[in-house]
């Protein structure tokens, strides 16, 4: 019997019998459903975590000097104390950066705060305040919609000028203009210059909940002690003149610190790295248990799938019987029987495809997570469906392929 | 019989006869006893021939059956088949000899329940290798052979007792098999019912085809034109029947 009388008898075999197929196929079905849904996940965020994440929050060929790092999973206590007594980053760390390094890169200084700013009786709570210096928004990215950025100028001389986010501008103004109006930011009045373009979110979190306010203007008092910076943002043109960058500065850094050579950093120079480290860590956690749930219930499926195969073959040792009467090889019986488990199985697995890609749709539009389904994951799937059948299959095929015809005829 | 006496073991058996057993015996080992179902079987019968095997219950019949069906092998003893020895080849070439040389027919029909009669027909063609368009033409005239030209697309359950019989006899017939064999085809059948199966079978006989059946009934025997008697696992008597 050739190989495709063999799928032929198996989907009219399965077509008959939909709802004892239909449990069979439950378990394989399941396991691929995760196993897609899970990688789509997986594959999404850690595209975003490259590609998009790193460089909102840090900005290409970035790198910032802190305190401590900006993103940390599972420190310990003793850890995050030690952080807390390091000195603060001053004024004076930057400019000393600023003025040593001989890579040519554009420098930031930035701290930030939650607020609340108001407009008349409006009032927009929990922004970030940020006091920055007017390269921020070219490290950032931060393309300005309506108005200007503020200048080096403004800058210097504390102007009380503010750019604000699109929610902020948004939730105080409406659809009216905002520029040249006045908002108040701990009290003391700002006169809005510019709105930045809409940034969406990220992981959920809101991107457009921000003012930026020049470093130097009265609101710096709202941030940090006079004198402190959260952190000095440094871009390069590349990746490797960042590196170089990198050892100068924390050459700078150490020297202005007094560290010995055997001391340890009391600073960080962080980079999208750092991020992305971070993440690698939490998709580990992924990694680590999917496939755990994935194989158990492709073997349990499995398992389903012989025993519904064993019970076919209990069922049907009459047509078995008959079948070689009329010159059925033990092969040819083989081949049906593997043909129906595979095709049950590979149901399961295209039924389970689907429900991935219906998963990953709706995680898209329910939740923050970004998901994006990853081929090879569907191809894992159909891979894994084929080899549940055959596996789970050979044995009850090869007890139907070894009756005695006979024997077989004769059972009730 | 004296053809088969002067048959001995390594003779290739002469062109025209297309059965040779030779002291064929097969043994059941019940465990406890040793069933002895066939105790040297020897009998020839030749292209044309129209055989009817009787013999009380238990004597052996379904057992010689199956054994000339190569659907069981003997304990000892020889079987030739179309000149060709059979009784001691493997699984696959005595299934390859099922699908191409023997045609049979089954007291209780035995058809595939979900398959309308074209697809019972058809199975056997499906284990030859045939292409769906040939084997499709050759079950619908076997099927036109037997009369049942106009109940091609039925299932078994919507078939007369008749009828389902004359679906397995096309079933047997469609790869053209060297013999026909039939194990109490009229069993389950009425007296009317019975008489027109044994009509397809004198039809099919007399357009020469080889045809051995077993039966209980003296009127079905009639039909053949040689008689073998079987008791207690041997012939007891074999003797052609007055035309
Ligand atoms: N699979 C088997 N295991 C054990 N004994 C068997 C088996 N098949 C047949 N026999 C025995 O072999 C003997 C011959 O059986 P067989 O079926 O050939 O008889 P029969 O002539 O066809 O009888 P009936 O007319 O009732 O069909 C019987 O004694 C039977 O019990
Ligand atoms: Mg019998």
């Amino acid at each position: 019997m050739p190989f495709y009388e063999a799928i032929r008898l198996a989907l009219q075999t399965i077509r008959s019998q939909k709802l004892k197929s239909g449990f069979s196929l439950l378990g394989v079905f399941v396991g691929v459903a995760s196993l897609i849904a899970a990688w789509s996940i997986a594959n999404g965020v850690n595209r975003y975590m490259t590609e998009k994440f790193a460089q909102t929050l840090y900005g290409v060929n970035t790198f910032q000097l802190r305190r401590q790092p900006m993103f940390n999973a599972n420190v310990p206590d003793s850890v995050w104390r030690a952080w807390r007594r390091r000195p603060r980053i001053r004024f004076s760390d930057a400019e000393a950066i600023s003025a040593g390094l001989t890579i040519p890169v554009i420098t930031a200084w930035q701290s930030s705060d939650q607020v609340s700013v108001t407009y008349g009786n409006k009032e927009a709570r929990d922004i970030e305040l940020t006091a920055a210096s007017e390269r921020y928004f070219d490290i950032k990215n931060l393309g300005i919609a309506v108005g200007r950025p503020f200048t080096g100028e403004e800058n210097r001389s504390g102007a009380p000028v503010a750019v604000l986010g699109e929610a902020v501008a948004k939730r105080l103004f409406s659809d009216r203009n905002p520029l040249g109006k006045s908002v108040r930011i701990g009290g003391v009045p700002y006169r809005v210059i510019g709105v930045v373009e809409h940034q969406g979110s990220i992981l959920g979190f809101p991107l457009d909940r921000f003012v930026v306010v020049p470093a130097l203007s009265p609101a710096q008092n709202l941030v940090n002690p006079p004198g402190i910076l959260d952190a000095f943002l440094v871009k390069a043109r590349s990746d490797l003149e960042m590196r170089e960058a990198i050892s100068q500065a924390e050459g700078i850094m150490r020297s202005r610190r007094h560290l010995r050579p055997k001391q340890d950093n009391n600073f960080v120079l962080d980079t999208s790295e750092g991020v992305q480290r971070f993440w690698a860590g939490i998709s580990r956690i992924l990694v680590t248990v999917i496939p755990g749930i994935v194989i158990v219930s492709l073997v349990i499926g499995g398992i389903v799938i012989m025993n519904i195969m064993l019970m076919a073959v209990a069922e049907r040792t009459r047509e078995i019987g008959l079948r070689k009467s009329l010159g059925a090889r033990r092969t040819d019986v083989l081949r049906q029987f593997l043909a129906e488990s595979t095709v049950i199985s590979l149901l399961g697995a295209a039924f389970g495809i689907g429900a991935g890609i219906g998963l990953t749709i709706l995680i898209n539009a329910v939740s923050p997570l970004p998901a994006s389904v990853s081929p090879t994951s569907v191809l894992m799937g159909v891979m894994l469906g084929a080899g549940v059948g055959i596996v789970f299959g050979v044995y009850p095929a090869s007890r139907a392929a070894r009756l005695d015809p006979i024997t077989a005829l004769r059972q009730e | 019989m004296s053809n088969v006496q002067l048959f001995r073991t390594g003779d290739t058996p002469l062109p025209d006869v297309i059965i040779l057993t030779h002291k064929l015996t097969r043994e059941y080992d019940m465990g406890s006893e040793l069933v002895r179902a066939l105790r040297g079987v020897s009998v020839q019968i030749q292209r044309n021939e129209y055989v009817a095997v009787m013999g009380p219950s238990g004597s052996g019949k379904s057992t010689l059956m199956n054994l000339i069906g190569c659907l069981d092998t003997p304990t000892s003893g020889e079987y030739w088949l179309n000149g060709q020895k059979v009784s001691d080849l493997a699984d696959d070439e005595l299934a390859r000899i099922r699908n191409k040389e023997i045609g049979f027919v089954f007291q209780t029909f035995n058809l595939l329940p979900r398959a309308d009669a074209l697809h019972n027909v058809e199975l056997p063609l499906i284990y030859a290798g045939m292409s769906a368009k040939s084997r499709r033409e050759r079950a619908v005239h076997a099927l036109e052979r037997v009369g049942l030209g106009n109940r091609m697309d039925h299932k078994p359950n919507e078939l007369s007792g008749g009828q389902r019989q004359r679906v397995a006899i096309a079933r047997a017939l469609v790869n053209e098999p060297s013999i026909l064999l039939a194990d109490e085809p009229t069993g389950n059948l009425d007296s009317t019912t019975s008489t027109e199966i044994m009509g397809v079978f004198g039809e099919l006989h007399r357009q020469g085809q080889t045809v051995v059946m077993v039966t209980h009934e003296q009127d079905i025997a009639a039909h053949a034109e040689r008689v073998i008697t079987l008791r207690d696992g041997v012939v007891a008597t074999d003797q052609a029947r007055a035309a």
